[in-house]
């Protein structure tokens, strides 16, 4: 069981965790906007998360924790 | 739990002000990873570069210099010179190192001087708004070449890498990218190899970082990443170009 955990705040919606997630489970939220004006990565299925770390290695801004 | 990812200690928490899905921040964070991984940030200066990456002193932790337009590398080399016991590193673009910068980065080089030179080569200028640089690709459209890049007028674009090895001098010349995970993941043993040279003695140590530029190349940060994969990588092959320790241990046999 992983835990992942965002810092919503400093987050700018490029994306490219949402492509390096193996399991497909980031997703834009486009019904958030934060306080950048950007829509927020977020985790849809944390049960199904394996804790690669995929997602904070290709972060650009450190936004993802990961544990595990 | 344990944590497996963080962001790194040498990083301050100041919000980094590049563009959205900019690989500025993954190459910040590999160098931050790798001076925590050497356990060397109250003894690194880093040299800061005129660029889209001019404000790098603002993220890192370690004591920082700003240096005029791409002299990075002789600014590296007065403080390597005059505090040998420090770390240097340089971070630098491609229009600071490979334009304005290429006299002082070949002489650093040939003097083999005890520096690690961060390059990141996004075949653009990002920070004055998208003009042609020295390593722009042929046929690459930019705010100055706004027909392609013409080989007749404008000339061929310079691979630093190649050049640099070139010379006897330089220790250890390597070109990495970071359009996906496991690239990113070489990039990092890669920097940190060229920071635990400059901690032996070695010398000179350069990695060219093949990176994106998505708002200027006119591109989603997806799309840029691909890009490199399908036109950069192929230009510029990703690879050792000069590794000296082989040399090394040839004498020592």
């Amino acid at each position: 069981m992983a835990k992942v955990t965002f810092n919503e705040d400093i987050c700018k919606g490029c994306g490219l965790c949402v492509d390096a997630c193996p399991k497909h489970i980031l997703m834009l939220d486009k019904n958030k906007i934060n306080r950048k004006g950007h829509n927020p990565a977020v985790m849809t299925d944390q049960s199904k998360c394996i804790g690669c770390a995929f997602c904070a290695t290709m972060c650009p801004d450190c936004v993802i924790t990961v544990e595990k | 739990m344990a944590i497996v990812f963080q962001k790194p200690a040498s990083l301050t928490d100041k919000e980094l002000h590049y563009c959205p899905g900019c690989p500025h921040g993954i190459i910040h964070r590999l160098v931050a990873q790798a001076i925590d991984a050497l356990g060397i940030e109250g003894k690194t200066i880093g040299v800061a570069p005129v660029g889209c990456a001019v404000m790098a002193y603002d993220y890192f932790t370690c004591d920082m210099v700003e240096a005029a337009h791409g002299r990075a590398p002789a600014v590296a080399t007065g403080l390597k010179r005059s505090l040998p016991e420090n770390v240097i590193f340089t971070y630098q673009g491609d229009g600071d190192l490979a334009s304005i910068g290429m006299a002082e980065t070949v002489h650093a080089a040939t003097r083999n001087e005890n520096i690690t030179i961060i390059f990141v080569n996004n075949a653009i200028y990002g920070m004055t708004g998208g003009q042609m640089a020295p390593t722009s690709l042929p046929g690459q459209i930019t705010q100055t070449s706004p027909y392609g890049r013409d080989l007749k007028t404008q000339g061929y674009p310079i691979r630093v890498c190649e050049l640099l090895s070139a010379l006897d001098a330089p220790y250890y010349i390597e070109r990495v990218a970071v359009n996906n995970v496991k690239n990113v993941n070489q990039a990092k043993k890669a920097i940190e190899k060229a920071f635990r040279n400059q901690i032996e003695g070695k010398g000179f140590s350069l990695i060219e970082v093949v990176s994106a530029c998505p708002t200027n190349w006119g591109m989603t940060p997806q799309k840029a990443l691909q890009w490199v994969d399908e036109r950069m990588i192929p230009y510029y092959p990703l690879g050792v170009y000069k590794d000296r320790s082989k040399e090394d241990a040839k004498e020592a046999n």
